[in-house]
C-alpha cells in the first residue's frame, strides 16, 4: 500500500517533469516567468516541507532563509564574483543559519518555536533594512545579472526556467532519496513521538537541527535563484508575512505529501499573480484566500492532497461495512 | 535621568495597550488552548466598527458600547462557533493556521471593501500635558495607562472574585474535573471569548488615536502581544501585565538610548532570553512533556 502510494507519487512526477520541460512551447514571455517564479517557491517550500510536514518542527521563519540566500547572491556578485560561487555559498550559509536556528527548537516546541522563528525573521529583516552599506536598505540592490553557463548566457526567461527547472528537479530527487533513507524516516519518528523516537535510539538534538538545516538551504538556493530571477532585490519578499505564507502554502498543499509543495505554491503564489490583471478579483484575492484556508483547516485539515485519502478511507471504510453487513446476513441466514 | 523618566512613563502608557491584548490572548490560551493569530486584527476590526458607528453620528461612547455588543457576537461568539469548535478536537496547529488564514481574510478584507488609508480617531482624553517635576507627560498617556490598569485589574477580580471567574478558572485548569463538578463548559470558554472580545474592543479605543486606524495597524500590535504574554507566562494572567509593561518600556527606551531602526526588535530579543532561560515565562509554571 505505502510502496504502490509512493510509485505513483514518483510516476507523477515524471510525468510533471515532462510536462514542464514541453510547457514553455505553449506559453509567453510572462507565462515562463511565472512558471520559473512557481518552481523557485516549489524549492523553498520543499525545503519546508522537510522541516514542517516530515519533522514536524514549527517554523515561522522560512522567508529569512529565503532572503538570506538571495542577499549572499545579490552581494556576492556585486563584488564581482560569480554567480557559480554564490548558488553554493547561498546554500551553505543557509545551511548554518538553519543549524543555529534549531538550537532554540531543542528547548522549546510547538507554538513557542513558532514564535522563536518569527522572531528570528524579524531580525534578518530588520537587518536586511537597516543595514545600509550591506545590504542596500529600503533601496535594495538591483542589476542582479543572470548567470552563464559554459558561455552559454541564460539571460532570456527562457533559458533561465530550464535552469531552475533542472535544478528543482535534482532537489526534488534528492528529497525523495533523503525521505527513502533512514534519515527520512527518522525525521518521521521525530514528529510522530519525540520521546518514543528518543527511546528506540534516534538522536532527536542532531535530526532536528538536521531538519531546520536543509529546510534552510533549499530556501537558500531557491533565494539565490530568486535573486537572479527578478534582478532586483529588497526586504519586503523576506519579511514575517513572507514565512507565514510559506507557512501556508506547505499546509494547504498538504504538509507531509512530497507534492504538497507544488500544489500549495501554485496556490500561493501563481494564482494571485495571474488573478492580479482581473478587474475587481484581484483586491479581494487575499481576502477570499484566507477565508479558503480557514475553510480548508475546517474541512480539510491535512490539505488538499489529503482529498485522495480521504475518499480512500471512505471507500475502504463502505466496503468494510458492506462486507460486515453481509457477513451479518449470512449469519442471520444459517442461523 | 528626567528624559529616562518621561521615556519610562510613555513606555508604559504602550506597555499597558500591549497588556490589555496581551490578557485576552492569555485567557484564551488558558481556557480553551486557542492561539489566536488574528489578535491584532480584532483589534483592527473593532477599531473600524467604532468608526462606523461614528459616521453614522454616534458619539464616541455610545459607539463603543454597540461595538462592544457587536464584537462580542462576532469576534466572540461566532469565532468560537466557526472556527474554534470544529478544530479544537484537531490539537493546537490546525486552529494556528485557521486564525492566521483568517488575520489575513480580515486585514486585506478591510482594505480591498473599506479603505487602504490611515483615518484619524478621536481620543477619549483632551489633549493636555502636565508638568511633575520637570518631567512631561501627556493626559493622553496617563489616561491609557489609567484605563487599562483599571480593565485588567478588573478582569483580574472578576476572575478571582466572582463564582464565574472562579468557575472559568477551574475549567481552564481542569476540564474535566470542572465538568464533574457541574460546570457549564462550553458556557464558561464562550465567556472566555466574549471577555476576548470585549478586551479588544478596550484595546483598539486606546490604541488607535496614537496609532490610527488602518488595515494593518493590528500586525505589529498583535506580535507585541503574543511576546508580551510568552514573556510574561502564557499559563498566568498577571503576566500578560507584566510582559505588557516590560516589552512597551524597553522598547522606548531602546528606541531613544539605542536606535529607533531596531525598536521592534527589543520585544524580541527579551522573548528570546526568556524563552531559552525560563521557557515558561516570568511568571508561570512548568508544563511536563507528554508521551
Amino acid at each position: 500500500m505505502k510502496t504502490a502510494n509512493q510509485k505513483m507519487v514518483a510516476v507523477l512526477t515524471v510525468l510533471l517533469a515532462l510536462l514542464a520541460l514541453v510547457a514553455p512551447q505553449f506559453l509567453k514571455n510572462y507565462g515562463i516567468y511565472l512558471m520559473t517564479y512557481w518552481l523557485i517557491f516549489i524549492i523553498a517550500t520543499m525545503g519546508l516541507n522537510l522541516t514542517v510536514g516530515y519533522a514536524g518542527q514549527k517554523s515561522l521563519g522560512h522567508a529569512a532563509f529565503f532572503g538570506i540566500g538571495a542577499y549572499t547572491v545579490a552581494i556576492m556578485m556585486k563584488a564581482g564574483l560569480s554567480f557559480w560561487l554564490g548558488l553554493p555559498a547561498a546554500a551553505l550559509i543557509c545551511f548554518a543559519a538553519g543549524l543555529i536556528l534549531g538550537f532554540p527548537a531543542l528547548r522549546v516546541q510547538a507554538i513557542y518555536l513558532a514564535f522563536a522563528t518569527l522572531g528570528f525573521n524579524t531580525a534578518v529583516w530588520l537587518v536586511m533594512r537597516n543595514e545600509e552599506w550591506l545590504t542596500g536598505g529600503t533601496f535594495g540592490i538591483n542589476n542582479i545579472a543572470r548567470p552563464s553557463v559554459f558561455g552559454y548566457s541564460m539571460e532570456g526567461n527562457l533559458p533561465y526556467y530550464y535552469f531552475v527547472l533542472v535544478v528543482a528537479l535534482v532537489l526534488a530527487g534528492l528529497l525523495w532519496g533523503l525521505l527513502l533513507s533512514p534519515w527520512g524516516k527518522a525525521f518521521t519518528a521525530l514528529r510522530d513521538n519525540p520521546i518514543r523516537a528518543e527511546s528506540l535510539g534516534v538522536d532527536i538534538r542532531n535530526y532536528t537541527l538536521l531538519s531546520f538545516a536543509i529546510g534552510a538551504a533549499y530556501a537558500g538556493v531557491a533565494g539565490a535563484l530568486f535573486a537572479s530571477l527578478v534582478q532586483f532585490i529588497e526586504p519586503a519578499p523576506f519579511a514575517v508575512g513572507a514565512s507565514i505564507m510559506m507557512y501556508l502554502m506547505v499546509v494547504v498543499g498538504g504538509a507531509g505529501y512530497f507534492l504538497g509543495p507544488l500544489v500549495g505554491a501554485a496556490v500561493g503564489v501563481v494564482l494571485p499573480e495571474w488573478l492580479r490583471d482581473v478587474p475587481g478579483v484581484s483586491d479581494w484575492y487575499l481576502p477570499m484566500f484566507g477565508a479558503a484556508v480557514v475553510l480548508l483547516m475546517v474541512w480539510l485539515p491535512d490539505g488538499l492532497l489529503s482529498i485522495p485519502d480521504r475518499l480512500r478511507a471512505k471507500r475502504v471504510a463502505r466496503e468494510a461495512s458492506a462486507a460486515r453487513a453481509a457477513a451479518a446476513s449470512r449469519i442471520g441466514a444459517a442461523s | 535621568m528626567t528624559d529616562f523618566l518621561q521615556l519610562f512613563f510613555s513606555g508604559l502608557a504602550t506597555g499597558s495597550i500591549y497588556a490589555v491584548a496581551a490578557l485576552g490572548f492569555t485567557l484564551l490560551w488558558q481556557a480553551s488552548g486557542t492561539i489566536n493569530f488574528a489578535q491584532g486584527e480584532f483589534v483592527m476590526l473593532p477599531a473600524f466598527m467604532m468608526l462606523g458607528f461614528m459616521s453614522l453620528g454616534a458619539p464616541l461612547l455610545v459607539s463603543f458600547v454597540c461595538t462592544l455588543v457587536l464584537a462580542v457576537f462576532v469576534l466572540g461568539w461566532l469565532f468560537k462557533r466557526g472556527l474554534v469548535d470544529p478544530l479544537f478536537k484537531y490539537g493546537m496547529m490546525p486552529i494556528v493556521v485557521a486564525t492566521i488564514g483568517l488575520s489575513i481574510a480580515l486585514r486585506n478584507g478591510v482594505r480591498a471593501g473599506y479603505s487602504a488609508e490611515a483615518h484619524p480617531f478621536p481620543s477619549l482624553f483632551a489633549d493636555r500635558i502636565y508638568n511633575i517635576a520637570g518631567v512631561t507627560v501627556t493626559l493622553q498617556d496617563i489616561g491609557t495607562f489609567a484605563l487599562a490598569m483599571v480593565i485588567v485589574m478588573a478582569t483580574q477580580a472578576f476572575l478571582a472574585k466572582t463564582v464565574t471567574g472562579r468557575a472559568m478558572q477551574a475549567v481552564a485548569q481542569n476540564t474535566e474535573s470542572a465538568s464533574v463538578l457541574g460546570i457549564n463548559v462550553p458556557r464558561m470558554i464562550f465567556y472566555t471569548f466574549a471577555i476576548n472580545a470585549v478586551l479588544a474592543v478596550v484595546a483598539a479605543m486606546l490604541v488607535t488615536p496614537t496609532y490610527l486606524a488602518k488595515f494593518d495597524m493590528g500586525e505589529g500590535l498583535g506580535m507585541k502581544a503574543f511576546f508580551a504574554a510568552i514573556i510574561g507566562g502564557f499559563s498566568n494572567s498577571r503576566g500578560a501585565l507584566l510582559g505588557g509593561l516590560i516589552v512597551g518600556v524597553a522598547e522606548n527606551l531602546a528606541s531613544a538610548y539605542i536606535s529607533p531602526a531596531y525598536k521592534d526588535a527589543v520585544a524580541l530579543l527579551i522573548f528570546m532570553v526568556v524563552i531559552l532561560f525560563k521557557p515558561q515565562g516570568l511568571l508561570g509554571k512548568k508544563e511536563e512533556r507528554k508521551v
